[in-house]
């Protein structure tokens, strides 16, 4: 059974029947299995699922980090499926931003130099009122000249969050960005990222096994097993924990 | 834990490969010395033995000069007939042979003077051969004054046949002769050793190599059936008398080899010696490979020792990972060596030796103990510091979320500053008394604090290198990943350091040498022309009449050369034909007596010899010379030394007892307001039948000094190129060993928008300004070599110090390019990474 959410006429990024298979014979792992989804321009969604299900994959895929066995991507009106090295790269320099688990900053740049590497690496143009803003809406201001050593996992992963924006790209993908935090520090990442959302119509994805962080999204889309199985739209806590459960008694 | 270790190795197949490799490469250079050394020693010791086949016994006139080398050509006046008439008359001899035998250079067809590469070019009679080895290929025996037998050796290299022409060179002025015969040797051999012989007819040798008839080089006496050979030395010996000394053939043999193996011994300790400064450089990217993996291994090791591994297992688990790899790189090095070995035999056979017969290629015992104990005790010696530090890793690190910090650099600081500081005294010292091991390991010692000061340094001097080279975002990336461990990137570049230190040092010592010589010759010499002539050529005395009289010739003067015994003391001298001459174009200063009174027996001498001889002028010395008594001479004349004269001289008279009347060097000056080369023009035919002899103006003379310190500079950079290569290795090493360690930041810079060739460039900028680090350093450390080793020669005529800037700064281009190509494979590495593989790397 395949499932096909989201018919907003306005998509940031569009799966259509993906399809993602690891190994061959014996071993091969159908990681997404004709996964088709939408992400909505300027929303917070939250992908979610059980370890295993695939969620990861299907960002991977939907970043143009990953290729798919058949089915197409898009990301913005640009096609990703087939395009080389170099189209790649120029997908990341323009269209889509990071904010990985950890590892997520150059230990040899200051907060700032991290936060405008994108744009230095592309040769592009600072927009000094947008980092302003972006700096001020993450609480920067004063550890700018910080290396990523001095500052906590909490501050890290909000410079993370301010160089994927810095270049205003079509969306932002987050891989578990709370995943390594703890508690206070992750309200503060996943309030900053609902924040761009709201305030900067921000596309933000974000891959979570956290029915807390996933509540902060506008919509949640659940995979099992490679497929999306359901979705929830501003959802609350319990709502996204109820899903699960009853996800994971169906699947088991 | 062997096993662990074993697997730990195979896991890391680069690593091994990369740091064996420079362990192999040293033991490689060690093996081949000994196979080459060992393999020509025994092809000479073969070649003797070959040539005194058939020799029994040799008598030849006691030289006059003791403690020469052997030389056979300066050696000893030639033996009246009378001696082969009582030597045919002992008991036991058997036959008897008087040789004829003199240095005999043939002109090739293109008007050069054929050159062998160390071999001697001999003239003989044609005579009975009492080897039996010699064959005559073609044609016949020479007869009269105009007729030669060739050498197939000779015949072969000049391109000539039977019926030819060829011009020879000998005692006697230059003549022509018809070329009758060629011969060889049993086995189809063109010569013995790559050695060029003319056989005359027997009236002809005696004429054009001795002077004269009635006179033999030497005897050679067979031996009847069953006398041995030191028997027959014995009669003879007995018979002749005390002026002849008689030697068996064996002991020639045996002498002639042993002067070969003294030659190939000092060989072998410069060979050895370059080894030995390839391998320190591999020590250090041991040792660099070693911390950098337990630095890469911490947590790794901190969860054995979380388990339960003792402190000494976890040194035993590094030193033994050392030991494999110090083994296994023995073997290959060893086994290269002997490979390397017997490509530069038989290299050394075809271009060096003309058609020595090469011995089989062996493996001398030598060869193999000192690969293995160099090769595994470098790599464990390397290995014991970062087994320490492995050893100390807490248990706690491996919970600890980054690596250790950095270490404070105190301690190597001050280390290193007691290290140079130590290595620059020794060197000191060593440099000022002459004592040469004190000189190396001062220089090693040097190396060792400079190392260590290195990290300390790298800071502000990779900050100003990079920021050279950081215009674009990825040489930013670059230069500050090249800042990022001071140590790892100090280590390299000063494992680069020592090769470059070296060939700088070389460089300054040679160039201050060529600078000193063109002071001596524009400052001392006034001599327009200069007339000298390679490998011991000479020209006849009555040349230089001629010399004087071409007009446009304001002075001229020459002089004889010989070794001599002075009061008992073996030296070599000048016999000059003008010593107002002599003080006039040489510039000399008299401090006693006057060059006017150098006449009869007398000598002029410089000051330093005179006070060393506790002498003044009226002072009587003893002179021995190649011929003749031993004659008493008083000192005439007492003058300054400068760069061109020194010691002892005597007046012309005196060359009549020399080993060779002939000229070696001539001076002339020209006459103010006639263009030197005009005169040049006049001169240079008066040595048309001499091609060997040649007439320079002064800046031609400096530029063929220079030239002859140019290709001894060029030999040291060939063989410290293996200890640069070894350096390199170092820098591809430490490269790929960062890519790994940054695999994530790769990805993640990758996954941001980094292009695979901003990548590539980020990491040739590292690179670049680690080995431009390195240069640098090597410069400077090689300057303060350079100055202190010039200053200590001063005595020995290097008054001048002169910096070979272009060389140097050729020198640092040649490492930003080492630095480009040692990153290409790291480079390639990095940019070829999977950004998903990348950041999801664990
Ligand atoms: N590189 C890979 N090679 C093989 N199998 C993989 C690889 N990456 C993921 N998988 C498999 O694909 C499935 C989905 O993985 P993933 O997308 O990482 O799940 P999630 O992020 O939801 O935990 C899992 O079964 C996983 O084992
Ligand atoms: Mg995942």
């Amino acid at each position: 059974m395949t499932v096909t959410v989201g018919t907003s006429t306005s998509t940031a990024a569009r799966a259509v029947g993906v399809t993602k298979v690891y190994g061959s014979g014996e071993a091969a792992v159908t990681a997404l299995d004709g996964v088709s989804v939408d992400i909505e321009r300027g929303r917070f969604t939250a992908i979610m699922g059980p370890s295993g299900s695939g969620k990861s994959t299907l960002m991977h895929c939907l970043a143009g980090l990953d290729d798919v066995d058949s089915g197409e991507v898009f990301v913005g009106d640009a096609r990703v499926t087939g395009l080389r090295d170099k189209g790649l790269t120029d997908l990341r320099r323009t269209k889509v931003g990071f904010v990985f688990q950890q590892f997520n900053l150059l230990p040899t740049l200051t907060a700032e130099e991290n936060i405008l590497l994108p744009l230095a690496i592309g040769g592009r143009k600072v927009d000094r009122a947008w980092f302003d803003t972006v700096v001020d809406t993450v609480g920067l201001r004063d550890r700018l000249g910080h290396r990523p050593t001095q500052l906590s996992g909490g501050q890290q992963q909000r410079v993370a969050c301010a160089r994927a924006l810095v270049g205003r790209p079509d969306v932002v993908f987050a891989d578990e960005p709370t995943g390594n935090l703890d508690s206070r520090s992750g309200a503060e990442v996943l309030g900053f990222l609902q924040r761009s959302a709201q305030e900067f119509g921000q596309t933000v994805v974000m891959v979570t096994h956290d029915a807390n962080a996933a509540s902060y999204a506008d919509r949640v889309v659940f995979l099992a097993d490679g497929r999306i199985v359901r979705e929830l739209v501003e959802p609350t806590a319990e709502a996204v924990l109820d899903t699960m459960k009853h996800l994971d008694g169906g699947v088991a | 834990m062997f096993r662990a270790t074993l697997k730990s190795l195979m896991a890391r197949k680069l690593r091994l490969l990369l740091s064996g490799l420079s362990v192999v490469l040293g033991v490689m250079f060690v093996s081949g010395s000994f196979v080459l050394t060992d393999t020509l020693d025994r092809s000479f010791d073969s070649l003797f033995s070959s040539v005194y086949t058939g020799v029994d016994a040799q008598v030849t006139t006691k030289p006059k000069v003791q403690g020469g080398d052997g030389d056979p050509e300066s050696s000893a006046a030639a033996l009246p007939a009378s001696v082969l008439e009582t030597v045919r008359g002992v008991d036991g001899v058997r036959a008897v042979v008087g040789d004829v035998v003199g240095p005999a250079r043939a002109i090739g067809k293109n008007g050069k003077v054929l050159t062998t590469s160390g071999a001697p070019r001999l003239g003989d009679a044609w005579a009975e051969d009492l080897s039996g080895q010699r064959v005559l290929r073609e044609g016949r025996a020479p007869e009269g004054d105009r007729e030669v037998v060739l050498g197939g050796f000779l015949a072969k290299s000049g391109g000539f046949a039977v019926g030819d022409e060829v011009a020879v060179l000998t005692a006697a002025p230059k003549q022509t002769y018809e070329v009758v015969g060629v011969f060889g040797y049993q086995g189809g051999r063109d010569s013995l050793g790559g050695e060029m012989s003319i056989s005359f007819s027997p009236a002809t040798a005696h004429r054009v190599l001795l002077g004269g008839p009635d006179t033999y080089t030497s005897v050679t006496v067979q031996a009847a059936d069953g006398v041995p050979q030191d028997v027959v030395r014995d009669r003879v010996a007995a018979a002749i008398g005390a002026d002849y000394q008689v030697k068996t053939g064996t002991e020639l043999a045996k002498a002639q080899t042993d002067s070969i193996g003294e030659g190939l011994k000092f060989f072998n300790y410069i060979l050895l010696g370059f080894a030995g400064i390839a391998l320190f450089v591999g020590a250090f990217i041991i040792f660099n490979t070693f911390s950098i993996i337990v630095a890469q291994r911490t947590k790794e090791l901190a969860l054995m020792r979380a388990m339960g591994a003792s402190r000494r297992q976890m040194m035993v688990s590094v030193v033994l990972e050392a030991l494999v790899i110090g083994v296994v790189a023995s073997v290959v090095g060893l086994g290269a060596g002997v490979g390397v070995g017997a490509l530069l035999a038989r290299l050394f056979a075809t271009f060096g030796g003309g058609s020595l017969q090469l011995a089989s290629i062996g493996l001398p015992a030598a060869a193999v103990v000192s690969s293995f104990a160099v090769g595994i005790l470098v790599t464990m010696a390397a290995s014991v510091f970062p087994a320490v530090r492995a050893s100390r890793i807490a248990p706690v690190a491996a919970m600890r979320e980054a690596a250790t910090p950095d270490r404070p650099l105190t301690k190597p600081t001050v280390a290193g500053a007691a290290l140079s500081a130590t290595g620059g005294t020794l060197l000191g010292i060593g440099l000022a008394n002459g004592v040469l091991w004190m000189v190396f390991s001062g220089i090693l010692v040097a190396f060792l604090g400079v190392a260590l000061l290195t990290p300390l340094i790298s800071k502000p001097v990779v900050a100003v290198i990079g920021g050279l080279l950081s215009w674009s975002t990825p040489g930013t990336l670059g230069r500050r990943n090249s800042a990022r461990n001071p140590r790892r990137t100090a280590i390299t570049a000063a494992a680069l350091m020592v090769g470059i230190a070296l060939i700088t040092g070389v460089s300054i010592v040679l160039t201050s040498a060529t600078a000193s010589i063109t002071k001596v010759a524009d400052s001392q010499i006034s001599a327009d022309l200069i007339i000298s002539g390679e490998e011991g050529a000479t020209f006849e005395p009555a040349v230089l009449d001629r010399v004087r009289s071409t007009p446009g010739v304001e002075s001229a003067f020459g002089f004889y050369s010989d070794y001599a015994a002075v009061d008992g003391d073996r030296m070599h001298l000048q016999a000059v034909t003008d010593f107002p001459a002599m003080q006039r174009l040489f510039g000399l200063r008299a401090t006693a007596g006057s060059f006017a009174d150098v006449t009869g027996r007398t000598v002029a001498m410089a000051e330093e010899t005179a006070k060393a001889k506790n002498l003044g002028v009226g002072s009587t010395v003893t002179v021995q010379l190649a011929k003749g008594e031993q004659q008493t001479y008083s000192v005439a004349v007492i003058y300054a030394k400068n760069g061109v004269m020194d010691g002892v001289q005597l007046s012309a008279a005196a060359a009549a007892d020399f080993s060779s009347a002939e000229l070696t060097d001539a001076f002339a000056k020209v006459a103010a307001g006639t263009p030197v080369a005009d005169v040049q023009h006049r001169v240079e035919p008066l040595f048309a039948d001499n091609p060997e002899v040649s007439v320079q103006d002064r800046s031609a003379f400096v530029r063929q000094q220079a030239a002859q310190l140019d290709t001894v500079l060029l030999m040291v950079q060939i063989l410290l190129a293996l200890a640069i290569l070894i350096a390199v290795l170092g820098v591809v090493n430490t490269l790929a060993l960062s890519v790994v360690e940054r695999t994530r930041e790769l990805g993640m810079l990758r996954a941001i928008g980094m292009r695979r060739a901003q990548v590539m460039r980020m990491i040739i900028v590292e690179s670049v300004v680690i080995s431009v680090f390195g240069a640098l350093l090597g410069l400077l450390v090689g300057s303060g070599l350079g100055v202190a080793t010039v200053r200590a020669l001063r005595d020995q005529g290097i008054t001048e110090l002169g910096f070979p800037w272009a060389r140097m700064g050729t020198y640092l281009a040649v490492a930003a390019v080492i630095g480009v190509v040692a990153a290409i494979l790291p480079a390639i590495r990095a940019a070829r990474l999977n950004v998903l593989n990348a950041i999801s790397y664990e």
